[in-house]
């Protein structure tokens, strides 16, 4: 009698550890997701993986004319998108401070209207927080009819605040099918 | 340290038998065996796919396959050799050692354990069989994505990565049941006076694996499952078109991946030592060293994720926080090594197969070790990711450091569970064809690596062709090996000369104390260690 009751209190010992560790189980996944956020916020606090702020800002006037940064451009249209897209000029060089325009061209070769979406990114990663965007294109999502082609502007200009020692760097662009 | 142990008679309860006895069990040493099984047939499944891929490898061009299939059969090779061969493998050992190991009448939550492993054989089901609906013209193959679903490619992907994606979840879920009920059962049902500095290290090594396991398969899962609803359901996780990151996947894939690797090795750490300690008739040097170690591993483990893409560009501070603390890790590793050295050091040791595979184990995880060194220097990275360097390296760490391990663990246990001995002759000769062969398949590759051969393609430049061939050649001969294993396994299952209950000369601990095999029902009066 008594080595039953002991059995019954070991088992029901047994489940409410059991129990205990699937609430680990449960923070881990919490834990997958709650990465998601963070990582995003991570990512734009350091300028990890190149990301830019994608949102306008207002034009500035400080402007140093002893330095040169040469800006290149690239271009790349993602798999499902049949269209062609790329810089009119691939770099330019400004002086940290001065707001200059850029023309990109896209061209819809599919015989109705799509929507595409650019995504851009800066390298060095270190650069991107000093890229400020006045427009840009990228800002919301571009409808090109059956094989309509269309210029597109982008407006920006280096932050004199940038390191002394980027002397160059890449923005590039990546159009995707945006999403319905 | 003396034991005493009391022994019920074979009870005769009235168990169903056949079929159902499976199905239904709840007894730890069934369901021990349901595993092994289970992992043998899949380490042969899996095997036999790689064994088609070195065969499109034979010479450069290609002969026999599409790059896609190719595709297929090394991502599901992998998969189903790390999830349905050597995972399985060590909870099977820990299903019908653990119990014997610590005096426990069963593991702590039977019916948890029977679930956790009739998952199994539907998520083996499920990684398979697109590739023959494939043949019936339904969506195009198996997962072709490797085995690390990188997106966008595997936003992109066919029906096999939805398939895979469900076969993941449930042997997560399988996973997790039986890590819970390891924990459980070394917490609970320890016998009276067995302290946790007295477990035995098999018992310690898993006890790590399975907090590992519980901390980092729901990364997994919920990994996976932001590719699924990528897929099907409109979200971006990974998406870049939608504000989404693929590096953002690499991230929580490898928060899982790379303890990972190290789940599936601490379970072989842990027995390991008690092999050498047998065959050497010495006691188990740096007990405590190797507890510490073993500990100390498993934190670090979960810190040097993104050693795995360092390519993928990160910052210099990240770059060198993740080379520093992967190198670390070889700090306690090296203790573990110092420790298996110094058991068998000036033993009076001799050389039966569990020995063999033990022995020949501590030299070629040695090299898989080194080489992880190599890769974690994160100038020499940028030339070596992504080539055969990188493939040399994970097959000395996990089919040497991992599947030999558990070839030593079945000679070494196969008389206490059968009762019978296995054919020593034939097991030695499964060990020095084992080991040449898997030394000629994987040396060629590190110099292939060196070279720029990069992975994960069915082509190759013409300079590679002779280490391709030979390389080739010897995993043919490494796969044919592996039928004398079944073959002695089978033979030893079915008959043999009979085993004792000690078996070997110098073994000791619990399950030695028990008849071979052991009666169905073991210590329902439990063992007092004093
Ligand atoms: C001190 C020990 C180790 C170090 C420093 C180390 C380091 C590394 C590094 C840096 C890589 C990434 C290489 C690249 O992709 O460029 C790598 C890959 C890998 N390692 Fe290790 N490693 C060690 C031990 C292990 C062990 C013990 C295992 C398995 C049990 C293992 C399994 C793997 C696997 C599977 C990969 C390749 C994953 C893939 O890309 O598919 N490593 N290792
Ligand atoms: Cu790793």
């Amino acid at each position: 009698m008594e080595k039953i009751s002991a059995i019954a209190s070991l088992s029901q010992l047994n489940r409410q550890l059991g129990y205990k560790l699937l609430v680990i189980v449960a923070m881990a996944l919490a834990f997958a997701y709650g990465l998601v956020p963070l990582y995003d916020v991570l990512c734009r606090v350091t300028g990890l993986n190149g990301k830019t702020e994608n949102v306008a800002v207002s034009a500035q006037s400080r402007v140093d004319a002893t330095r040169w940064v040469e800006v290149s451009f690239t271009s790349n249209v993602m798999p499902g998108l049949a269209w062609s897209f790329h810089p009119v000029q691939s770099s330019i060089r400004v002086h940290p401070g001065k707001i200059e325009t850029v023309t990109f061209i896209a061209r819809n070769m599919a015989n109705e209207t799509v929507a595409g979406q650019a995504v851009p990114s800066v390298s060095p990663g270190k650069a991107s927080e000093y890229f400020k965007k006045i427009e840009c294109f990228c800002f919301q999502r571009q409808d090109l009819k059956a094989g309509e082609s269309r210029e597109m502007p982008l407006r920006f200009y280096v932050s004199p605040d940038i390191p002394d020692d980027v002397k160059a760097l890449t923005l590039s662009y990546a159009f995707y099918s945006a999403i319905k | 340290m003396s034991y005493s142990t009391t022994v019920d008679h074979e009870e005769h309860h009235d168990h169903p038998s056949g079929m159902l006895r499976w199905l239904t069990t709840t007894n730890h040493k069934d369901i021990g065996t349901m595993y092994l099984t289970f992992s043998l047939i899949m380490f042969m499944v899996g095997g036999a796919m790689i064994m088609a891929v070195r065969a499109e490898l034979f010479q450069p061009g290609l002969q026999l396959m599409h790059p896609e299939f190719y595709n297929q059969l090394i991502g599901v090779h992998a998969l189903v050799m790390i999830f349905a061969a050597l995972m399985p493998a060590a909870t099977g050992f820990a299903n019908w050692m653990l119990p014997l190991q610590i005096g426990a009448p069963d593991m702590a939550l039977p019916r948890l354990n029977n679930w956790g492993f009739w998952l199994l054989p539907p998520a083996a089901i499920l990684l398979t069989l697109p590739f023959t609906l494939a043949l019936f013209g339904i969506g195009d193959g198996a997962i072709a994505t490797g085995w690390t679903f990188y997106a966008p490619l595997s936003v992109q992907g066919g029906i096999g990565v939805d398939f895979a994606i469900f076969a993941v979840h449930l042997l997560g879920i399988s996973s997790v049941m039986g890590s819970i009920n390891i924990i459980v059962t070394i917490f609970n049902m320890r016998a009276p006076g067995m302290t946790l500095m007295k477990l035995p290290l098999f018992a310690w090594g898993w006890l790590i694996t399975a907090f590992l396991l519980i901390a980092t398969i729901p990364v997994l899962a919920g990994a996976v499952t932001m590719l699924l609803t990528d897929r099907h359901f409109g979200t971006h996780f990974f998406d870049a078109a939608g504000g989404g990151d693929p590096i953002l996947f690499q991230h929580l894939f490898w928060f899982f991946g790379h303890p990972e690797v190290y789940i599936l090795l601490l379970p072989v750490w842990g027995f390991i030592p008690q092999i050498l300690s047998t065959f050497a008739r010495k006691p188990i040097y740096g007990y405590k060293a190797q507890v510490y170690s073993l500990c100390a591993i498993g934190v670090l483990s979960v810190v040097v994720w993104a050693h795995h893409f360092f390519t993928a560009g990160m910052p210099v501070p990240a770059l060198l926080y993740f080379m520093y603390s992967t190198m670390a890790i070889s700090l306690p590793l090296a203790v573990l090594f110092y420790c298996w050295i110094a058991t068998i050091w000036r033993g009076s040791m001799t050389f039966e197969t569990p020995m063999l595979f033990a022995i020949g184990w501590i030299i070629l995880f040695g090299i898989g070790g080194l080489t992880g060194l190599v890769l974690a220097d994160v100038a020499a990275d940028a030339q070596y990711h992504h080539t055969y360097f990188v493939v040399a390296h994970f097959h000395y760490t996990l089919f040497a450091g991992g599947i030999m391990g558990i070839m030593a663990g079945v000679y070494y246990w196969l008389p206490k569970m059968t009762g019978h001995m296995y054919n020593e002759k034939l097991g030695k000769l499964h060990f020095w064809l084992t080991a040449i062969s898997f030394n000629l398949t994987f040396i060629p590759q590190f110099f292939l690596g060196l070279a720029g051969m990069p992975r994960r393609i069915p082509d190759y430049a013409l300079q590679f062709s002779e280490f391709n061939m030979i390389s080739s050649i010897a995993a043919f001969t490494l796969g044919l090996t592996q039928l004398l294993f079944v073959y002695n396994i089978v033979s030893c299952v079915r008959g043999g000369k009979k085993a004792t209950d000690k078996v070997w000369e110098g073994s000791n601990g619990l399950e030695w104390t028990l008849p071979s095999p052991p009666p169905y029902h073991t210590f329902n009066e439990q063992p007092v260690i004093r």
